[in-house]
């Protein structure tokens, strides 16, 4: 404030030419990534619509056709739903319980190697990035992968499934959660060490304790994404209500009220569990009850 | 944590709440052990050994390191055919064949290493050398296939009349009434770079930069981009392109569904939801978005566009537009009303006031979302370009439906890896930079 008094008008001359200089150039910079940006999703949507077999808007008047027929076929078959939805209830319960166990199995997996990953919380420190690197390699296999093949091994069924969810979740959690490690106060731990509890010992009683919490919450999470992975590896042949759905799908019209009725078991787990799962994050997150 | 009552006896109440927090630290396990012995028995675990095929085990790991050499005799017109996998452009051209056969006319032998050696003999007959055992004698009598094995024939051999096939770890030799066929495996993938046809099939490296030219109509960098990235086995550019396409899935999807998702989270935000009806409708449709999953948008929008990557595009943008306008929602909640009072307090209209008094407050908090969601859902474009015939993921069905071809699978997961990998680090770069980067907000 004293400089620019002392030196008059010509301070605040030139510091408001610098200002808008540098607005001038910044709102330069983003008008050009605006327009690589525009360039880029105008250009990629051209090409992605020239290498697929039926145009944009060639598409969109029928995009109710189906969806369409399917609820008419419903509508005219809803006698018939109950009957449907109980048939395909196991499905259903074969789809949550695949995603149940590799959240479980993924999680503890998870757990163990974020524990071994974290800085100060290691138990061989030589080899974190080891362990950081096994982490990023179980994220980076999408889930089909592990399941096509093992589905090749094993036979169709829900163990390919499980096994490939699991090793994703493993990865994903166990990053997540060696950032919430990260912040773990290391006190309690060091309390513990001095009397003498081992690595297992410090980790359950010492930093478990603390994080909790936040790996439950994220665990959580994960159950919903898991759910609906667990659904579509079915449509790659790993069973549950997904492989029921490619069946339905290919019966073909006249036998859209069993599509329907998975359609709807599906979309109402879903909602279900999404709603079960952000009730209990937001609790554990704030800290009520608990 | 429960409120302990200041007047009761403290000490009474403390030992409760002990209590109950140990029967919940012993129930929790007891629990998901039950889990567990209920799954083990529902998904049939047990069975798991009868259903396990370890032999597709073996020929999968087999395959996805080495290569099979196909070396065949027609018992009709006593032709003989070599051929890297059988395929077509992996065949050996008249004449010429791998240094480990010695051909004789119509007769050859071929040395699987490890003292097998099979031998093509006159009429049909074929021996099979090997040191654990006499020789195998083939041969096609009155169209049936003989052998000299006595019953019960040993567990690697699987014959009946009209095929014998013999499997060692040396290679394997396949008996039919119209040919002999020996597989023999070597390491590597033979025909990554070069296809047979190629003259730089074979040639180091260095021999290509430096060497004498090759091939007289092209110099030997130009011959070789282009024998290489017109490889027919491997098909490089169709590989690449289908890469890109993946990635370009993801990219469409998730920018069109943040793009499509921004004006609409303004009106399902509670401080700025100009009608309390409209905004319980939209957060309504972002809930029945992302509950219809997607799988079910990917059925839907490939009966009305077809297969291809832009159904997969689309599929990944309605689902993510629930899920931004979701959290879009929530972070517009969460702004600070100051800023926008500051700006308000200069004369500014709605419009520029949610322009420099709310974007740049929920600019970060966006990209690192939408960028997070870009890489994972460079993954899911992966799985529905599986369902929907489009990118990798197709390639990698493809592939693996052969049942034959998993050198190629192998490479396939190796880039759908390394793919994932580098979207995650470019995108965990960006978000940092942003974040860090964009505290003036224009």
């Amino acid at each position: 404030m004293a400089d620019i008094s002392a030196t008059g008008n010509l301070g605040v001359h030139s510091t408001r030419d610098a200002y808008m200089a540098m607005t001038r150039r910044r709102r330069a910079y983003g008008a050009v990534l605006l327009a690589a940006f525009i360039f880029l999703m105008v250009t990629g949507f051209q090409t992605v619509e020239a290498r697929s077999a039926g145009g944009f808007w060639d598409g969109l008047p029928q995009l109710f056709d189906f969806p369409a027929g399917v609820v008419t076929e419903a509508w005219a078959k809803i006698d018939r739903m109950p009957a449907n939805l109980l048939r395909y209830f196991p499905a259903l319960i074969e789809t949550i319980n695949i995603a149940a166990v590799s959240t479980l199995v993924g999680a503890f997996l998870g757990l163990v190697l974020s524990l071994l990953s974290t800085r100060g919380l290691a138990r061989w420190p030589r080899l974190i990035p080891v362990f950081r690197r096994t982490m990023d390699i179980m994220r980076a296999f999408p889930e089909i992968v592990i399941a096509l093949v093992l589905i090749f091994i094993l036979g169709g069924g829900p163990i390919p499934a499980m096994i490939a969810i699991a090793v994703h979740t493993a990865g994903a959690l166990g990053k997540l959660f060696s950032e919430v490690a990260e912040n773990a106060d290391l006190k309690p731990v060091e309390g513990l060490s001095s009397v003498g509890a081992n690595w297992s010992q410090r980790m359950l009683l010492g930093v478990f304790p603390q994080v909790a919490p936040n790996y439950l919450s994220y665990t959580l999470m994960r159950f919903e994404i898991n759910i609906r992975a667990s659904a579509i590896l079915g449509f790659v042949g790993a069973g549950g209500i997904g492989y029921e759905l490619r069946n339905a799908m290919t019966f073909g019209t006249g036998k859209f009220d069993l599509a329907a009725a998975i359609f709807v078991l599906l979309f109402l787990t879903i909602v279900f569990f999404d709603q079960l799962s952000s009730h209990y994050r937001n609790r554990l997150v704030k800290g009520s009850g608990a | 944590m429960t409120m302990l009552s200041v007047n009761g006896d403290l000490r009474q109440q403390t030992e409760a709440l002990f209590h109950r927090k140990k029967l919940v630290a012993l129930a929790v396990p007891v629990v998901v052990l039950a889990y567990l012995v209920y799954i083990f028995i529902s998904f049939d675990v047990m069975g798991l050994a009868d259903r396990a095929r370890m032999d597709n085990a073996r020929t999968l790991v087999a395959d996805s390191y080495s290569y099979k050499t196909h070396v065949s005799r027609d018992n009709r017109d006593n032709d003989l055919a070599f051929s890297i996998e059988g395929a077509r452009a992996g065949t050996y051209a008249d004449g010429t064949h791998p240094d480990w056969i010695e051909v004789q006319g119509t007769n050859m032998v071929v040395d699987l290493g490890d003292d097998h050696v099979i031998r093509f003999l006159d009429d049909t007959l074929v021996s099979f050398e090997m040191p654990d055992h006499p020789t195998i004698n083939l041969q096609l009598v009155d169209g049936a296939v003989v052998t000299n094995l006595s019953d019960p024939v040993p567990e690697w051999v699987n014959a009946s009349k009209t095929r014998v096939s013999i499997t060692t770890e040396a290679g394997r030799l396949s008996y039919t009434r119209s040919k002999a066929e020996v597989f023999r495996y070597s390491l590597g993938w033979e025909m990554f770079w070069f296809t047979l046809s190629s003259p730089y099939h074979d040639v180091s490296f260095w021999d290509v930069l430096t060497g004498p030219q090759l091939d007289e109509s092209r110099s030997n960098i130009v011959g070789a981009w282009q024998d290489f990235w017109g490889n027919t086995l491997w098909r490089h550019t169709d590989v690449f392109w289908a890469m890109w396409e993946t990635v370009l899935m993801a990219f469409l999807g998730t920018f069109g569904a943040a793009i499509i998702a921004l004006p609409l989270a303004f009106l399902a935000a509670r401080n700025f939801a100009p009608v309390i009806a409209l905004r319980f409708a939209v957060r309504r449709v972002f809930d029945f978005v992302r509950g219809v999953d997607g799988l079910i948008w990917t059925i839907v929008l490939s009966r009305a566009f077809g297969p291809g990557p832009m159904t997969g595009a689309l599929a990944i943008l309605i689902t993510d537009t629930g899920s931004f306008g979701k959290s879009f929602s929530e972070a517009l909640e969460n702004v600070d009303g100051k800023q926008i009072e500051g700006v308000q307090s200069t004369g500014a209209k709605p419009l520029q006031r949610y322009r420099f008094g709310v974007i740049p407050q929920v600019t970060p908090i966006l990209l690192s979302q939408i960028l997070y969601y870009f890489e994972s859902n460079t993954r899911s474009a992966t799985v529905i370009g599986a369902i929907t015939g489009g990118g990798i993921g197709l390639f990698l069905t493809q592939a693996m439906q052969t049942q034959n071809n998993w050198e190629k699978v192998t490479y396939y997961i190796i880039l759908i890896v390394l793919m994932v990998m580098m979207m995650d680090s470019v995108s965990g770069w960006l978000r940092r930079r942003l974040i860090k980067g964009d505290d003036s907000g224009h």
